[in-house]
């Protein structure tokens, strides 16, 4: 296992190398960060001097470089606009993002799995039948319109949850979180549904598959056979089977939860990381872009190797090279 | 000797889309206490319908139509879900054909063997259930079976895999074990072995054993009685014996004349002509009439009856007789 910790680590280097070579020349290609950060009216000499100060001047190759060699250090470079490390303002807004990503990850889960399994087991059925329209319609809406008509209805219309922003802040064990307080809860609920809806529906999809195709094997009429109750069959006989592609796209799609959700967060103005990116890629604040991208791709590399550990424990079959 | 379960005309059919499928159409047939009975016959030919049909684990879209199943002289088709629940597993059990897929990949031995015991006894100790299960693992044949109820089925063999299967049919003692060709998968060498160990677990704790198989051979070894299924219906029953050796029905006759051993060398190999029709479009009057070599007017406008010979053979053909002679 540790060896192929080490392994699969030495890999992810060698791609957040690469990232940094694509996504910091991509940056550098788009705009000019000092047309948008400086007054109009500079003279000349105003605008060669902040050239100057944000490293500008030097010739792309040893910016990169520099950057490098910052990146070493732990430093991603200082943001244009707030003139605070990068770093720093990604992490202070990681939390309100993961906390959003984790909580519609548990409502897609608490209400897919069942779902799914209903309506693989009575795929004739007409709740099934609902269940399945549901679904399409669940990935077919846009993100962006089902988060207003939310705010329209829950908001606006009938006035039980508040539309923006994140609430109060609680602690528990360490952690803060708005998950803790009940006001927290109330503002999380209604961009953490909208933002589960598209994974609501692909992971009721992706039971209702696996139902249809273990619920047939010889080894659940086996089950049946040995006279274990049915709740049984279906809880432990069926659902660690299903559950095996479930966490392997839940994992990878965690993943897209936390780089993509910034339409949601946008939409409800939730203070997270991904308005934060919207806002860098609208005043071209390079550093932030770059650092974010960085941080994403090290969250797909952990989420993977997670993935695959996770995989070995659900499937006895299954065994990590290298470890016994 | 006590009758275990009778089967009285049980007709089990599938209501498909593609039309009617009568897979078990009139069968009847006893097994006693600690008997084993050979059910043979071509694929879909309806033994394993019949088997699921006793244990009550028929899927839609088939149902069980008419007939009777007597399971200690309790009626099992009223019988309600939990009462066949309770059932299963416990005083009737059953062995599948294919040991890699009866086994759930995702479990450990002991958890599949141990919430067998549970599922029929819920105060059970944990310890006492693995105690058990231990023993009964050590019992099939399974080497050091404390370290192996800690494996995974993929750990296993085909045959050590049927062995677990076997030693699970077996946890409760059951009345009755269906085996679904439970050697059919497995290589000659342990088929020989799985089969002589559960003739000898039947014998030590009682158990009947209602044998399914395609392989006439396996089952004269083993079984006292003999039930040839053809198309959905017995068309003879009676002793190994009488089977065996005076067969009395066309296709038992040809089927016998199949088995390899039965021809001399060098000579081409029995075969019965045609083809099994398809179970969607059963020819009028007798299923068997077109590949018979005995057909006479009757059998192809009217379905024959079961004629009892004696106590135990009962035969289903209209020229039996002169095939006798």
């Amino acid at each position: 296992m540790t060896a192929f910790i080490l392994r699969r680590s030495t890999q992810s280097i060698i791609v957040l190398f690469i990232m940094s070579l694509l996504v910091f020349s991509g940056v550098n290609l788009v705009g000019d960060p000092v047309e948008m950060l400086i007054n109009p009216e500079a003279d000349q000499a105003e605008v060669e001097r902040v050239i100057k100060e944000l490293g500008l001047d030097k010739p792309i190759t040893e910016q990169y470089w520099y950057f490098l060699m910052n990146a070493f250090k732990g430093d991603l470079g200082t943001s244009f606009i707030f003139g605070e490390p990068a770093l720093k303002l990604i992490v202070q807004r990681m939390p309100a993002t993961i906390e959003l990503a984790l909580f519609s990850l548990f409502i897609s889960l608490i209400f897919a799995i069942p779902l799914g399994i209903y309506a693989g087991l009575k795929p004739e059925s007409k709740i099934s039948k609902t269940i399945m329209a549901g679904s399409i319609l669940g990935f077919s809406m846009p993100t962006f319109w089902v988060g207003i008509i939310f705010i329209m209805f829950f908001a606006v219309y009938l006035g039980w949850l508040p539309s923006t922003g994140r609430g109060e802040i609680g602690s528990f064990l360490g952690v803060k979180s708005s998950l803790f307080t009940l006001d927290g809860l109330s503002h999380i609920f209604l961009p953490a549904l909208n933002l589960a809806l598209f994974k609501l529906s692909s992971v009721i999809r992706l039971t209702r598959a696996g139902t249809r195709e273990i619920i047939h094997q010889d080894y659940i009429k086996f089950a049946r056979a040995k006279g274990v109750a049915e709740s049984r069959v279906i809880n432990v006989h069926l659902l660690k089977n299903i559950l095996i592609p479930i966490v392997t796209i839940i994992g990878l799609e965690f993943g897209s939860l936390i780089a993509f959700s910034t339409v949601t967060e946008t939409v409800f103005a939730w203070p997270g990381m991904g308005k934060l990116i919207i806002d860098s890629i609208y005043n071209l604040d390079r550093p932030v872009i770059v650092a974010y991208l960085m941080i994403i791709v090290i969250f797909f590399v952990f989420l993977n190797l997670l993935v695959d550990i996770l995989y070995t424990l659900l499937d006895p079959r299954v065994r990590i090279q290298g470890s016994n | 000797m006590e009758t275990i379960l009778e089967i009285k005309n049980l007709k089990t059919h599938f209501f498909t889309k593609a039309g009617l499928i009568k897979a078990v159409d009139d069968i009847s047939f006893k097994i006693k206490k600690g008997e084993i009975v050979g059910l043979v016959g071509e694929s879909g030919s309806g033994k394993s319908i019949t088997g699921f049909s006793i244990i009550g684990l028929i899927d839609a879209p088939g149902r069980i139509v008419s007939g009777s199943i007597n399971f200690k002289n309790e009626p099992l088709l009223n019988a309600s879900s939990n009462r066949m629940q309770s059932l299963r597993g416990n005083r009737l059990a059953m062995i599948f054909q294919d040991p890699m897929m009866t086994l759930n990949p995702v479990l450990r031995i002991d958890t599949q063997m141990i919430e067998t015991i549970k599922a029929h006894d819920k105060n059970i100790s944990n310890q006492e259930a693995f105690r058990r299960c231990r023993d009964t693992l050590g019992l099939v044949g399974i080497s050091s079976p404390e370290e192996r109820m800690k494996a995974y089925p993929h750990q296993f063999s085909g045959g050590m895999r049927q062995r677990v299967c076997i030693a699970i049919a077996m946890l409760n003692k059951p009345d009755l074990i269906i085996a679904d060709e439970p050697t059919t998968a497995l290589d000659v060498t342990i088929q020989g072995q799985v089969i002589y160990e559960m003739q000898e677990l039947c014998k030590k704790t009682g158990t009947a054993l209602l044998w399914i198989t395609h392989d006439l051979a396996v089952v004269a070894g083993i079984a006292s009685k003999i039930c040839v299924m053809y198309a959905g219906r017995i068309v003879e029953q009676g002793s190994v014996d009488d089977i065996i050796n005076k067969p009395m029905h066309p296709y038992t006759i040809g089927l016998i004349k199949s088995v390899p051993s039965q021809n001399k060398k060098g000579e081409p190999l029995h075969q019965i002509e045609g083809m099994v029709p398809s179970m969607l479009e059963l020819p009028i009057g007798c299923a068997f009439h077109d590949r018979c070599t005995k057909t006479i007017e009757k059998c192809k406008i009217e379905k024959p009856i079961e004629t009892n010979q004696s106590d135990s053979r009962v035969i289903r053909c209209f020229n039996f007789k002169d095939i006798r002679k």
